[in-house]
Formats: structure tokens, sequence, C-alpha cells
């Protein structure tokens, strides 16, 4: 995992000390509401319905278990004793007093965290696939450039005031996508080209909200030393061109739109042409440098299979469940990668109580080398645990809530934190999940539906991700009330897709029928391999269709 | 002659530069004499004129003005201003960078408008070492807003190396 060196403590300690000045001089009234709220975006802190929100990153999900403590603690002395894991990465806060806020990055500046760019019009966290470093089909370790990339933005004086936010998320994975690349600004692919050698595929104008899209191919390969001067035109073009009149299409995903991805491209590659081979050109040095920070940790050398992990199995359908959803092949015999399930039912998606944290923290010191991270799905994962630790890790992590064994399962939702929390949300998102996970709550039937993605955004800003939920909810305001429409057939993996939606929407206490009779279309339909979107792919929007508004 | 203080090179001076805008029919009224800082439609139109005025010339360049516009005519300027319409419009950052590293402009850049403290950083990064700090706002206390982070990952006009290459 990364580590500061003097540089990065002290420009983390310089902002602390720079936002603690700007509060005071908010408070002080020497600065309006408006001159405020792009200084406090750049910090991820909100002002929301009930409270301040801060928003603290976590770059690329990777998390020492000593952070994990401090975000324990911090949450435990300055919130309510409880934090929000949310889709990209980052850890919410949703009680801070803004008076406090410049104590808590105090603090967190010790464990070398802090929440710069988590908000704003300016290049937010950088993400990855949860699996980095561990996963067997991975081409190399996405992490070395994902740290590049959060150190070139960070405090980048030329992309600070942007037309709109901007999320760069980086994948090493031919066979999946667990960073939803292709709706990202940018999605970033490391690939081999026909020489063998490594480099990147760059897409651009992926995004949801609004108008979801799915990203455009700008580059087929570019050499790894070109990444930041590439980077730096792309955001250039933008910066100079993007809509600034309307806020609805001021996304780099209009703009590419508007002027075709082939002409885009053709002003990024001008653009380039002049940065290339500039001083931002990477060294190898530099890539060697980044490389030290993710060699892996001191594994025992193991046999492929443990043979009393497996005769648990068989002994233990419980855990045998638990094995076949949450954790996933590793690329070093005998270990796996876990995941914790922050999804149990009647606690709102990606929440965790500070006691949770410290048990984390304790279960990646126990098992896991002492790293966690934070997935896209809103989960944890320890990716590096031994078979042989698998039962009494599970053990563990039952006694603290985490077992909950529905990983990519229905239950398994994305979920924003919607009208309970967020002050644009047209709907509550939370106890629609609540509704769903108390309808499926039979484990065999939910294993009998498989795979499933199910998304649950407040409103179109869509931070719940509906458009590429396999089944997508969306909070919508019908002349006051909370209604909620459905989408069938998005995804977000290697073959992303966007939702087509279902019809009128539905009310509250309709969703979870309309969720049921859904589920019935596909099993019925569905052939023996197929998962959810494979049927939907194959027969289409009608039948569901014709079920759910059958007799209204 | 007015007579108002801006920051330059980190340093709180007078300055005597008159910055002349258009009026709504496109024209602009211009002293006799003294320096002015013309908008880039009447370079445009009178460059002859002003060349052979008393007094030293400037322009200034909306943030829907690019700087390709008058990348040929750089010698002409003693000062180039950017004009921030509001804080939140970053397209001048970009012209300052591209006036200092691609066309090489070596004279004052100045940022005018809506401009504050909590923006001084990056522009200086991006090569502006001028500042009109905007109405109601305490110059003095505005200037501490150079230099808040001591460190810079990436290269910029104000520094050619990226940390990578010296650290
Ligand atoms: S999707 Fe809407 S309601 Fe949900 S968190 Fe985002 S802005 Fe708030």
């Amino acid at each position: 995992m990364y580590v500061y060196d003097d540089y990065d403590q002290q420009i983390v300690n310089d902002r602390v000390a720079q936002f603690r000045d700007q509060t005071q001089r908010f408070l002080a009234g020497k600065i309006s509401d408006d001159e405020f709220l792009p200084l406090r975006l750049q910090n991820g802190l909100y002002i929301q319905r009930h409270a301040p929100m801060l928003r603290i990153a976590i770059p690329y999900g990777m998390l020492a278990s000593r952070q994990l403590r401090k975000l324990a603690d911090v949450s435990r002395k300055f919130d309510k004793g409880y934090g929000h894991f949310s889709t990209r990465q980052n850890m919410q806060l949703h009680w801070p007093k803004l008076e406090q806020v410049p104590d808590i990055l105090a603090e967190l500046a010790t464990v070398q965290m802090h929440s710069i760019q988590t908000s704003g019009n300016c290049i937010r966290n950088t993400t990855t696939d949860q699996f980095a470093g561990v996963a067997r089909d991975e081409l190399e370790d996405p992490r070395p450039y994902c740290e590049l990339i959060r150190q070139w933005s960070t405090f980048h004086p030329e992309f600070a005031y942007l037309p709109r936010k901007f999320k760069i998320a980086v994948n090493a994975n031919p066979t999946a996508d667990r960073a939803a690349t292709l709706v990202h600004d940018i999605g970033i692919h490391i690939v081999q080209n026909e020489s063998g050698e490594n480099g990147f595929k760059v897409f651009v104008g992926g995004g949801l909200g609004r108008t979801p899209v799915i990203a455009s191919l700008v580059r087929e390969f570019l050499p790894k030393k070109h990444l930041l001067t590439y980077l730096e035109a792309i955001l250039r073009v933008y910066n100079r061109l993007g809509r600034r009149d309307n806020k609805h299409k001021a996304r780099i995903k209009i703009l590419v739109r508007a002027m075709t991805p082939e002409k885009f491209t053709e002003l990024v590659e001008q653009e380039w042409l002049q940065l290339k081979d500039g001083p931002n050109t990477v060294t190898a040095e530099e890539f060697e440098r980044l490389k030290t920070f993710f060699t892996e940790p001191e594994y025992q050398s193991l046999p492929q299979q443990d043979e009393h992990f497996l005769a648990l199995q068989t002994e233990n359908n419980f855990f045998a469940n638990w094995v076949k959803r949450n954790v996933t092949p590793h690329k070093k015999p005998g270990y796996a990668a876990v995941t914790l399930s922050l999804k149990k039912t009647g606690i709102a998606p990606g929440d965790a109580t500070h006691e949770q944290m410290d048990a984390m923290a304790d279960l990646a010191d126990n098992y896991s080398f002492g790293e966690l991270r934070v997935s896209h799905e809103q989960n944890i994962v320890l990716a590096d645990v031994k078979q042989s630790d698998l039962h009494s890790l599970w053990r563990d992590a039952k006694q603290h809530g985490f077992a909950t064994p529905t990983l990519g399962l229905l239950n398994d939702m994305i979920c924003c934190p919607g009208g309970d929390f967020c002050s644009l949300a047209n709907a509550k998102s939370i106890p629609i999940a609540q509704q769903i996970q108390e309808r499926f709550q039979d484990l065999d039937y939910l294993y009998d539906i498989g795979d499933l993605d199910l998304n649950i955004s407040g409103c179109m800003n869509a931070c719940g991700h509906h458009h590429v939920g396999n089944i997508g909810i969306l909070g919508v305001d019908k002349k006051g009330a909370e209604f909620y429409q459905v989408s069938l057939g998005g995804a977000s993996g290697v073959d992303a897709s966007l939702g087509k939606i279902l019809g009128p929407s539905f009310s509250e206490k309709e969703v979870a029928n309309v969720i049921e009779k859904i589920i019935d279309v596909y099993i019925d339909k569905r052939t023996e391999e197929e998962r959810f979107i494979d049927t939907y792919r194959r027969i289409g929007i009608d039948p569901f269709k014709q079920q759910v508004y059958a007799n209204v | 002659m007015s007579n108002k203080k801006i920051i330059r090179n980190g340093q709180i001076e007078s300055d005597t530069w008159l910055v002349i805008k258009a009026d709504s029919e496109g024209r602009s009224i211009l002293p006799d004499d003294g320096d002015i800082i013309v908008p880039l439609s009447l370079w445009q139109e009178q460059a002859q004129t002003l060349k052979q005025r008393a007094g030293k010339l400037g322009i200034w360049l909306n943030s829907d003005e690019s700087p390709e516009s008058i990348a040929t005519d750089l010698e002409n300027f003693q000062i180039i201003a950017i004009n921030f319409p509001v804080f939140m419009d970053g397209r001048g950052y970009s012209y300052a960078r591209l006036l200092r590293e691609r066309f090489g402009y070596k004279g004052e850049i100045r940022a005018i408008g809506d401009v504050m403290q909590d923006q001084l950083f990056y522009m200086r990064r991006c090569g502006i070492d001028s500042f009109t700090i905007k109405e109601g706002k305490d110059i003095e206390e505005a200037i501490s807003g150079l230099y808040p982070i001591n460190q810079s990952y990436q290269a910029a006009a104000d520094q050619p190396q990226p940390l990578f290459r010296r650290r």
C-alpha cells in the first residue's frame, strides 16, 4: 500500500491548515455562502438536509487497518458512531459539525488520509477493482497507476474549476470490470499490444446521471509513460470546451457526444502532440518507485487447495454457501479474497458502525496482512486470506454481521443514501432496499435466482447507479409524492449496457411486488445456464412489461 | 489616473493600468494617454492605432476568448489580463498556462474579475503573476492565498519539473 513520504505528508498537512483558515473566514463572515461552496466541496463537505456531510477519500479503495480504526474513531468522536461506504470507494460521515471538520481532517492526516477533491467540479478520487493485485485474470496490478493519477490530480492547478465533476477509473482485468470504468468520465484499461508491451486503452465520456452514456474509445493503445500528458490533454480540451451555461449539460459525456467522439479524439490528439514527451512524461524510475508500494505481502507457499477447507464445506452447508458467494479465487495457491458484506437486512447498504469498523480492522490484522479494500458495491474486502483460515474468519464475521452470504445476489444491492439524508433526493431509497431485502429473505430462493445487480438511486443524479443495475430503481417525484421508476437490462461490467425503463412508476408499497413479478418472469423463461441479464437480453423487455402491468 | 492596489510578484503594489471595457455596442472610449488594457475586439479592429498611441498597451481576454487568437501578437503587449467573470469559470487557468508554456509569453499576466484569496494558489501555478482582488475583499489578507500548499505534484508554469523528477 502506498506510504506517504515528507512531500505527501506536507501537502496533506498544509491542506488541513488551509481548510481551517477557510472555515474560520467563512464563520467570521469574510467569505459568502456562494464563495465558500466550491472551497468546502473540494474538501468533500456538503451541506445536507439534516447536517453537513463529509466525504473522506479512500484512494482506489485501499485501507490499512489503522486507517479504518481512525475512521471508527472519528465517527465515534465527531459523528453518530457510524459511516457510509459509497460506490466510489469513499466513506461519508453524515452528521459532522462544520466547526469541527478541520479537526476531523487533522485527525485523518495523522494516518495519511484526507478528503481532498472528493466533491466539487474537479478530478475526484480515482477508483479501481477491489481485487487489484490478487485477481487471477489481471494483466497487472493497476494500483501504481491509480496512485500516479492520484498525485497528478491532487491540487492540479489548471483543473480545479472544471465545468463539472470528473471521475477516472482504472481496470486491468480483461474478464471483469468491477470498477464500472465505462460509466466514468475517463475509463482506463490496462491492455497488451501485439509486441507484448502493456499500455492503456482510453475511453472517455461515460457517465450516469440524467443522460447515461457508455464511454467512447479515444485511444486504442497508449504507451505507459504518456499517461499523464494524455490525461492532461483530455482535461484541457474539456476545461476549455465543456459547457458551463447549463449544469446538466456540463459533463464531458455531453461534449463528446455533441462534437462526436471522432472530433473529440482529434482535438485531444492535437493537444497531446504539444504535450507529449514534455516534463510530465513519466519516468521509468517513478513507475518503479510506485510499484515498490504494491509488492506482494509475505505469502506462505501453500498447496492450491486446502483439504481441510474443502472438507468443512461439505460438512457445513451455511459455510459452503458463504464460500460460494463471498469468497473469490486468488492468484496465490492456498489463498482467497473474502468480501465482508455491509448488506444486512435492516441496515442501509454500505453503512458500518464504529464497532463494526474496529472489528473489520481486527479481522484484517488477524487474517489479511492488516489491509482492507472498499468495493464499488459498498462492501469491504480482505484480499489475502489463507484458505485454512476461512472457517474461523467466517465465524468471526458472522458475529459482527458481515457474513450475509449474498454477494452478487439480489439482496446485495447498491443504494444511495436517498431522501433520508440527501437534500437532492426525490424519494427515499433505503426503505426501498429494506422492503426488497425483507421480501427476498429466503436464501435458497436467492441462490436460485442467482447473480443479479439491483441498484437504487433516490434521484436522477444516479449515485446508486440505477442505469447499470440489471434491475434499476429510481426515485421520482409525482405531484409531490414519492414514486419509483423501474428499469431493466443495465450492466456495469465488461459488457456494460444501460437499462430500459419498464413503464409508469410505482408507489412505495408496490415496489417489492413489482420486483417479485419481474423475478417470476425470469424464473419462468430462463434456460438452465442463464443469469437474469442473459434471459433479459434474449427475451427483451416485453414479457416483463406484460407481467408487471397485467390487470392495472 | 486610477491608483488602486494590486498583488504583483507576491507584493502589494500600486497600479496605474486602466482596463477598458466595451460598451453595449462594442465601442470603447480611450483616454488620450496613460496605460491601458484593451478588449480583444478593440485590438482586432484597431491594432495600428493602438500601437501608435502614447502610453503602454495591454490586452484582456474574456473566458470565451482563446489565447490562440493573440498568439502571434504577443510582443505588442506589456500585460495580458485574463478575466474570470465568475470564479467557477476555470477556462482562464488553461489560457494562462498556454500563454506561458506554449506561446512563451514573458510579460505580466493578470487575473481580473471574480478573483479572491482562495484562487491565487492555482492561478500563480498557472503562470499568473498579478491579481486584481475583487471589491469588498481585503487585499492584505488575500495575499496569503499565494502559498497555502508548499509542495506540488505537477509540473506547471511555476515549476517545470513534476515532483516525481525531483523527489
Ligand atoms: S442519487 Fe440523488 S438522492 Fe441519491 S445520493 Fe445521489 S443526489 Fe442524493
